[in-house]
């Protein structure tokens, strides 16, 4: 099966409603959000000194999630990040098998497109498998969820089930407003050490 | 203790390390490093540090990005080939300003025999300076502990990145008859 661009254009779950439901039963759950919607889909949600917005570093969200998880391990980490920007780092999700964060939870908006260079199609428009891949790659309990109905499980494993643990969730590819977080990094370093630090 | 002797100067790193309170060590195995994550993967027994094995040297950026935003110090041990293939991960250490220490065994550089190994260590010193990290040349395995505190306070004081490069020299070069 080659690429087929037009699969996710009637997905039925939305992105910007799947991250809102599950950010708004965070607690204290910190969040790493990859390049690039996933940053934007965050802030959408509210702006939150506990996320880590990233703004480049293409395949680098999940290793920066398990840095925190390591450094963090009484606090559940979140990343949240797209198929295109996790397919440049696969490798990471072997070095997060190794380690085994209970902590560590990775949720994948898979639209199945590179959203910010004109939506062409990534490799998980055709056979490409994140959650067997996942599994594949040593991290058990990983899993695809594409139905509104599996939602509220899905969310529930994301938020608070012993990890590690990845759900690939199939989101419709649409174009949607920007919503950027604040663009120096300097500054989204320092405004989350400060609210999970109390320093600099 | 004679700085010369085998086990010496990756055990004045291992030390210089633990003063700096570096509590992650992520790694892509190195021959030069060998008896130094062995040391790291003793401490992982006793609880005192976490040893992350990488599938790429990139991933280690990330994550003591990650360690950073935690509250921990961390340290990638790679070769000079493996610089090559942080390039761009480094605009996350220069655009947030993370601490990264970085401790680099040299190919590439001093009786090579291995000819792939040339171009990336020949550029490991410009790619450093052209991502604005800090160098410092270990030649000296009297100096390997001093070093690497100097370049990890520089690092960890100064919000960037600092690497020190092991010569190829020193670490004794390798043939395929060993």
């Amino acid at each position: 099966m080659t690429l087929d661009p037009t699969r996710s254009e009637s997905y039925p779950l939305m992105r910007r409603q799947v991250v809102a439901d599950l950010l708004a039963e965070r607690g204290e759950t910190l969040v790493v959000s990859g390049l690039g919607a996933p940053s934007w889909d965050v802030t959408a949600a509210g702006e939150d000194a506990r996320c880590f917005p990233l703004w480049g570093a293409m395949g680098g969200a999940v290793m920066v999630g398990l840095g925190l998880a390591l450094a963090q391990p009484a606090r559940r980490v979140l990343v949240i990040t797209g198929d295109g920007e996790l397919l440049m780092g696969l490798g990471s999700l072997a070095v997060v098998a190794a380690k085994q964060p209970t902590n560590l939870a990775i949720a994948v908006l898979d639209n199945e497109r590179y959203g910010e260079t004109g939506m062409q199609a990534t490799h998980t428009a055709g056979a490409t498998d994140l959650a067997a891949t996942a599994r594949g790659l040593g991290i058990a309990q990983a899993e695809t969820v594409a139905e509104e109905t599996e939602l509220a499980a899905a969310k529930a494993r994301l938020l608070a089930a012993p990890g590690p643990l990845l759900i690939d969730i199939k989101v419709r590819a649409e174009d949607l407003p920007l919503v950027l977080p604040p663009k120096d990094g300097v500054a989204l370093k320092m405004r989350f050490r400060r609210a999970l630090l109390g320093t600099d | 203790m004679d700085a010369r002797s085998p086990t010496a100067w990756p055990t004045a790193i291992f030390d210089a390390l633990t003063g700096l309170e570096v509590h992650q060590v992520a790694y892509v195995p190195d021959a030069g490093h060998r008896e130094l994550i062995e040391r790291c993967q003793g401490a992982e027994a006793t609880g005192a540090l976490a040893c992350v094995p990488l599938t790429t040297e990139e991933e280690g950026i990330a994550l003591l990005a990650g360690a950073w935003l935690g509250g921990q110090r961390g340290v990638l041990l790679m070769q000079s080939s493996g610089l090559g293939n942080c390039v761009n991960m480094l605009s996350l250490t220069r655009t947030c300003r993370f601490p990264l220490l970085m401790v680099i065994t040299m190919r590439g550089q001093w009786g090579e025999f291995n000819p792939w190994q040339i171009p990336m260590g020949q550029a490991t010193e410009p790619v450093l300076r052209l991502t604005e990290s800090l160098v410092f040349h270990l030649d000296d395995p009297e100096q390997a502990g001093e070093t690497v505190a100097s370049a990890g306070r520089m690092a960890f004081e100064g919000n960037t990145a600092a690497a020190v490069l092991i010569s190829q020299r020193m670490i004794g070069v390798k043939t395929f008859e060993e």
